[in-house]
């Protein structure tokens, strides 16, 4: 039986970042989300506590960790703020992980490196207006011509696409047609690094979001993009099978997140319950009180279980696609589940932007969205029960 | 560059503290490396790095007196940087004023300067529990080393130590030959926090326990009896009384002004 108590090494990490997230990421978070702004002297400090290189080896400027020291430092910045932990989410898991784990040494020794050290983001770029959830409707299309690729097309959506320090972005791309033996036609699609400074390559006016305001989302359009050959990412044709490879890591990596943000809930709760008085008690006193933030904690824990089991699944080789799944929609729910319940404990001021509840508010919708819709991990738990 | 920063084990300011047991000291069960200590550490560490790290040949020791408990301190110093640390811990030390704690400190100085002589000092502007701001001074007058107090910078040059510190509004800049004890204030740098790669290094850094007759003193000296001030007494900061609160009837704006008139505020 597995003992989910964290080793000194894991648990040391995660002091640390708690104590980052608490005293240089919070004074800050409200700030950004109002302005809309990208936290950049936040993701500077992360870089020097190397949590940008957390699951990479030491050569490539890592900190030799592996995806569940990651996946702590997460759910320690979640509980804080979102915007903040995606930021880093989506730069090592979408960003610099396809490159360590598909690319050549050269493409290693180009881009780990900077991005390993935070000092440049990258961003992976899949969603286009017509393929989320079934990334087969891809349009975005890649020909081979005179040793290069061109690239036309666009995407929407894309985490860190476009901000001061964004170097790279990853696209999938259509790169041919297959024929399958029963003669129907298959698209072939690829993965290919785009550096941003390429001329043709542009990141649009950022949306207007709900939430997870400081984190940065852009469309994108690719028009006569020209990288060189070299620039292809892993196996051609095997794009699809690369990003669902990467986006089942991600996974785990969400769900610390959403873990983080259910447990942010909960604190938030229980320091308000215990403060705020109404009809002569503290409202914590309250039976309604106390069972919704004991049914926000199992909810948290519970995330937690599931992310921490995924993760040692995959750190143990085994096969992990269920579990994180599971994690994946289990925390999301939690987060959503326990931010609509902290604002409740919250009352009027749940509803007020400067009371941190109000913020994970707007912000956890997504994660029943992002990375894969709650649907989507239903469809991968049922396939993998054989249905 | 061989530099020792003294760090201490104090009880974690975010949590309610208490006094307990005979002399009323303070319980250390949520304890922390004290946060006025990073910044002896990061000058120490910025110092060494300067001059090319360890492999230049500088060394940064961690040096803490305390119970068993600080050795949680010495850990976060490693993990943050320092290159081994000293743990001074004996159960007659309990007790200990600023002067008792100082002469320990020195006899576990001149036992770390038998393994090679010691250039600098450095602590803290004050722990964030006992505020006497005394040890640094008291261990620079034992070890007979010059004492600069509360830089808001550091440098090193040859066997010269400059600070720059502020004093009521004017600067002064001191400088003394090394060997030297130096405080630092929490102006001098940012200090950094340990990463992951830090974490991992530090499992293999040694931290060389010492008791008091491996740094040649006697029971004594240290600890109630070896101390020149005693606590007799000490009561918790009585708990908060609600403020005055004034209702509006239409004159809240004048009982306001006379109420902060009342209490000299205006
Ligand atoms: C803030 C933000 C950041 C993002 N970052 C990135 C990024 O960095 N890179 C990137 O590539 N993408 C990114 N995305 C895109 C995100 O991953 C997609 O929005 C998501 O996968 C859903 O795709 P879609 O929006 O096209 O929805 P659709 O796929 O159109 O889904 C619409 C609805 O239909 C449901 N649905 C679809 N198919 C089925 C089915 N077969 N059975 C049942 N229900 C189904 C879905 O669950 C959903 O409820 C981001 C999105 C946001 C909002």
């Amino acid at each position: 039986m597995t003992d989910y108590g964290l080793s000194e090494e894991y648990q040391d990490l995660s002091d640390t970042v708690r104590d980052f997230a608490d005293q240089v990421v919070a004074p800050v978070s409200q700030k950004h989300d109002e302005e809309h702004s990208f936290p950049y002297e936040v993701v500077q400090g992360m870089a020097e506590l190397g949590l940008f290189g957390l699951p990479f080896p030491e050569e490539y400027g890592g900190m030799g960790g592996d995806y569940f020291a990651l996946a702590l430092a997460l759910e320690q910045l979640g509980r804080v703020d979102q915007s903040v932990a995606i930021t880093l989410e989506a730069g090592v898991s979408l960003g610099a992980m396809p490159v360590h784990r598909f690319g050549t040494d050269a493409q290693k020794e180009e881009w780990l490196p900077s991005l390993a050290s935070g000092q440049a983001l990258a961003g992976f770029g899949l969603t286009e207006s017509e393929a989320g959830s079934d990334a087969g409707g891809t349009k975005t299309k890649a020909v081979l011509q005179d040793g290069q690729w061109i690239i036309n097309g666009s995407k929407e959506f894309i985490t860190n696409s476009g901000t001061d320090i964004t170097r790279l972005v990853t696209v999938t791309a259509v790169t041919g047609t297959t024929e399958r033996p029963d003669g129907t036609v298959k698209k072939e699609i690829s993965t290919i690094l785009v550096p941003t400074d390429t001329p043709g390559f542009r990141a649009e006016k950022a949306y207007n979001k709900v939430g997870w305001n400081a984190s940065d989302t852009h469309p994108l359009s690719l028009k006569d993009v020209h990288v060189p050959e070299e620039n292809l990412l892993g196996v051609r044709g095997r794009g699809y099978a690369n990003f669902l490879s990467i986006l089942d890591e991600g996974r785990i990596a969400i769900a610390a997140l959403g873990t983080g943000a259910a447990q942010g809930c909960v604190d938030s709760a229980v320091r308000y319950a215990k403060e705020r008085h109404a009809f002569g008690n503290m409202i914590g006193k309250y039976q309604a009180i106390q069972f919704k933030i004991a049914r926000m904690q199992a909810r948290a824990h519970t995330a937690r279980l599931a992310y921490y089991d995924a993760a040692a699944r995959m750190l143990a080789g085994k096969p992990f696609k269920s579990q994180a799944a599971i994690a994946k929609m289990v925390a999301g729910e939690a987060a959503m589940d326990n931010a609509r319940d902290a604002t409740q404990v919250f009352g009027g001021y749940g509803f007020i932007n400067e009371f941190s509840v109000a913020r994970h508010y707007r912000d956890s919708k997504i994660l029943e969205i992002g990375e894969g819709t709650t649907e989507v991990q239903l469809m991968l738990i049922a396939r993998e029960l054989g249905l | 560059m061989k530099i020792v920063v003294l760090v201490k084990h104090v009880p974690d300011a975010q949590f309610d503290r208490h006094l307990s047991g005979p002399g009323n000291t303070v319980d250390r069960s949520e304890s922390i490396l004290s946060e006025l200590d990073e910044y002896a550490l990061e000058a120490a560490l910025q110092l060494s790095e300067a001059r090319g790290g360890e492999k230049g040949g500088n060394s940064v020791i961690a040096l803490t007196m305390g119970p068993d408990g600080a050795a949680n301190s010495i850990k976060k110093s490693l993990q943050i940087g320092a290159g081994e640390g000293y743990h001074l811990s004996d159960a007659a030390l309990a007790g200990s004023d600023a002067a008792a704690t100082s002469l320990a400190l020195s006899a576990a100085l001149n036992r770390i300067a038998q393994d090679g002589p010691i250039d600098l000092v450095i602590g803290g502007m004050a722990s964030t529990d006992g505020e006497t701001s005394l040890v640094p001074a008291q261990l620079a007058e034992r070890l007979g080393w010059a004492y600069l107090g509360h830089a808001k910078s550091v440098d090193v040059d040859g066997d010269s130590v400059t600070v720059n510190r502020e004093v009521d509004g004017h600067a002064e800049i001191l400088q003394a030959s090394l060997p030297a004890v130096v405080s630092v204030t929490d102006q001098i740098n940012e200090p950094r926090y340990p990463n992951f790669k830090g974490i991992i290094a530090a499992k293999r850094k040694k931290t060389h326990p010492l008791s008091l007759s491996e740094v040649g003193l006697d029971a004594s000296a240290v600890g109630t009896q070896g101390s020149l001030t005693v606590l007799d007494e000490a009561q918790e900061r009585p708990a908060r009384t609600q403020g005055t609160i004034i209702t509006d009837e239409g004159d809240a704006g004048i009982k306001l002004v006379e109420f902060l008139a009342a209490e000299k505020l205006i």
